[in-house]
């Protein structure tokens, strides 16, 4: 499908890109978070790729695995109907990326929504807070570490646990 | 016969003025929102009961119905606008999520809305058909009839009667 | 000092005309909304009536999806999933399916039936969805009568899948590998007798609206975004198509039985609220369309995949043989063993693509199961739509935005 995707990218990065593979159908390619930036943006204006609609941006935990986070984007072409996925690995020790907002600003409330979650920092994000949870909250809720029924009351009736 | 009789048959036709004239604050969150529309639409219809019109300022209302789940974020915003009503007040748990957080149990749902509010009628279902919500209102209104209602018990207690009523 | 001299009864004209200091004011809009949006809290910090900014914060309907999909089997998430998008719950159970579907790699062996009967009950939700946006919009104008014509049709709707599914709202009718009961007799007949009355209704709400003045002069020139800041802005769906670009995944990227169907796909010009009403409304029309020719072309047959790794067994089999009862049990207590991998699967939701991103360990739970929800991104951006309007103008721009707060903060 996009196949020529990948070996474009893979040709204009070189070793950046880790790692391909088009499983199910779905073109994806492990890259090194220090070229995100660039590799995004190749896709967004080369004339023959054309990834121009931002289709989603998250997060997975591979806990125990290093590095630890792997920040994924999905991208879009609607000129050539076209769909290619990013993957950056993100280690926990040092659990920053940078941020595509200006390159689609659509990925606003998403970088929002994974710094949140999963502790993920964005560098250059205009506006990095929690998105879901209220400020007061304490830890980042998606980890895998994070027991799903802790709860943080914010109010609780007096009588009442 | 007396002046006794005189204030409690006042106070029947009070609560009875009560029942049938209900201002509903729909606090509306998810998916049992649009069985509370359903509700109030012409074919299950809730204005047959008296309880037609939604005010959307707490301090015109009595009936706050929690529509929907509550989450640990809005907690405090509950809590507020609960206070913000005037007495007497009666609160409708409406679904399950509000009843006892659902099915979900998680760090943000809380487990029902009567952690931050007393709860007078539970609405069990997710979400409950319009019958049961009808259902739900009749037996509220009882209760306002025979002052059994959270709110109305302390307002009672406060002014001193021993004997509050207690719901059946 | 100068004193001023007034002469009573005379109107001194250049006095009107003095500019007052004025600074802006902070005001809160929310979360507990008025209209039936859910719960949503703006800061808005006015200047007068104009909106100068606005702030939006979320996260008072955030349930925890993500977080109760990696402890629950893939069938358990169904009910989960039937809570996104709790206006058309069909279309996002068919989501859900279809993205496990494509981790299991049997996308192309759901039987005929069963794939009909999923565009059969998804496009009956996504007429739900736009009754409800058009009715509860229009009841916010001021525009009651709509309201109960659009509710009274979709309850017409509603029973008709509460005879198919059990349920009028939230289905889980849906299984990965089918669905879980075929049509009632009779059902497809009384299917087509109420497609006449919805288009009935129709018509007269849209007598009310349509070329109704008032209606026209609070949605028109409202809310108006461009093609390419939509489209930068991650929009999809109704919003997007009524901007002009005509991007409908059931078109670009045919899933399920739908490049069967001859049906349009609305788009607006000005992206405006007006466009984007126009654009449900006649999306309800189209999906009448496809209704019709769904239930000529549907075929006979079975409605579940016979293979017991994926699907449940008959109860005649799981309580007479071995097998049957060991692969119900497995099942059940481990969930469906999908092999590790992942895959992002997209369909058209009620507001846009809806996808769902499954990354699978090989067990029977979900590794991560995310959900993108169409309406997002476009509620990110409403605040580039109403600064500079009036706070009156915040009513109908959110109404048609139709922002729903289970898929949103899932």
């Amino acid at each position: 499908m996009s196949a020529k995707t990948l070996e474009r990218l893979k040709e204009r990065f070189g070793d950046a890109v880790v790692g391909t593979h088009s499983q199910h159908g779905d073109d994806t390619a492990v890259v090194a978070r220090e070229r995100v930036r660039e590799v995004l943006s190749f896709l967004r204006d080369d004339p023959d790729l054309l990834y121009n609609f931002p289709s989603d941006l998250t997060c997975v935990d591979y806990y125990g695995r290093e590095p630890r986070f792997e920040v994924v984007y999905h991208l879009y072409s609607l000129a050539k109907k076209q769909r290619v996925r990013v993957k950056c690995r993100v280690p926990e020790e040092d659990p920053t990326i940078d941020s595509v907002v200006s390159l689609y600003p659509a990925f606003n409330w998403f970088e929002r929504e994974v710094w949140d979650m999963y502790g993920i920092k964005f560098n250059g994000h205009p506006d990095l807070r929690r998105l879901f949870m209220y400020e007061s909250f304490q830890g980042h809720a998606l980890r895998k570490d994070y027991p799903k029924d802790k709860r943080q009351p914010l109010v609780r009736r007096e009588g009442q646990s | 016969m007396g002046l006794e009789f005189t204030t409690s048959r006042l106070a029947d036709a009070i609560s009875w003025a009560r029942k049938f004239s209900l201002f509903t604050y729909p606090f509306v969150t998810a998916c049992c929102g649009m069985e509370f529309m359903a509700v109030a639409g012409p074919k299950h219809d809730i204005a047959r009961f008296g309880a037609e019109f939604p005010r959307f300022s707490p301090r015109q209302a009595d009936l706050l119905m929690i529509v929907g789940t509550v989450t640990e974020k809005m907690g405090p915003v509950l809590h507020r606008i609960y206070e913000q009503m005037a007495e007497p007040k009666w609160v409708i748990a409406f679904g399950v999520c509000a009843s006892t957080g659902g099915f979900y149990q998680n760090y943000n749902t809380m487990p029902g809305a009567d952690q931050v509010v007393p709860v007078d009628v539970y609405i069990p279902g997710c979400p409950p058909r319009p019958e049961q919500v009808l259902d739900a209102l009749v037996l509220l209104q009882n209760r306002i009839q025979r002052k059994e209602g959270w709110n109305q018990r302390r307002i009672l207690a406060d002014a001193g009667v021993k004997k509050l009523p207690v719901a059946r | 000092m100068e004193t001023r001299k007034i002469v009573l009864g005379q109107k001194n004209v250049a006095d009107l005309d003095e500019e007052l200091p004025t600074e802006p004011m902070k005001i809160n809009m929310g979360p507990s909304h008025p209209a039936m949006h859910g719960t949503i809290r703006m800061v808005l910090t006015l200047d007068g009536e104009r909106v100068r900014d606005a702030d939006i914060e979320m996260g008072y309907m955030h349930r925890c999806f993500e977080k109760e999909a990696e402890h629950a089997t893939f069938q358990q998430i169904f009910p989960y999933a039937d809570r996104l998008n709790y206006v058309s719950p069909m279309l996002n159970n068919v989501g859900w399916a279809m993205a496990v579907e494509k981790l299991l790699g049997i996308a192309k062996a759901i039987p005929e039936r069963a794939e009909y009967i999923r565009v059969i009950v998804g496009e009956m939700s996504r007429i739900s969805d736009h009754l409800t946006c058009v009715g509860a919009s229009a009841m916010e104008l001021g525009a009651f009568t709509p309201f109960l014509y659009l509710i009274k049709a979709r309850e017409w709707v509603w029973a008709l899948l509460e005879e198919i599914s059990g349920a009028r709202l939230t289905h889980s009718y849906v299984r990965i590998g089918g669905v879980v009961a075929d049509m009632p007799p009779g059902w497809a007949d009384k299917s087509l007798d109420t497609l006449k009355k919805i288009e009935q209704a129709l018509d007269d709400s849209e007598a009310l609206l349509t070329r109704n003045r008032i209606f026209r002069d609070r949605m028109e020139g409202v809310g108006v975004s461009s093609a390419e800041a939509a489209i930068a802005d991650g929009w999809s769906g109704p919003c997007l198509r009524s901007t002009g670009v005509a991007y409908d995944v059931r078109k670009d990227a045919p899933y399920s039985v739908y490049d069967r169907f001859e049906f349009d796909v609305p788009v607006g010009t000005r992206g405006d609220n007006y466009d984007r009403y126009l654009v449900r409304l006649y999306e309800i029309k189209q999906s009448i369309r496809i209704l019709r020719q769904a239930f000529a072309q549907a075929p006979a047959g079975e409605i579940l995949m016979p293979d017991y790794r994926v699907t449940l067994p008959p109860k005649k089999q799981v309580y007479n043989t071995i097998e049957g009862m060991i692969a119900h049990f497995k099942l059940i207590m481990d969930g469906i063993r999908v092999p590790a991998g992942e895959a992002y699967s997209y369909t058209e939701g009620g507001n846009g693509e809806l996808g769902f991103y499954v990354v699978s360990d090989g067990t029977g739970r979900p590794f991560r199961a995310h959900c993108r929800a169409p309406c997002y991104p476009i509620l990110q951006s409403i605040p580039r739509q109403i600064n500079g309007a009036l706070v009156s103008d915040i009513v109908p721009t959110f109404g048609m935005v139709n922002y729903i707060a289970g898929e949103c903060e899932r």
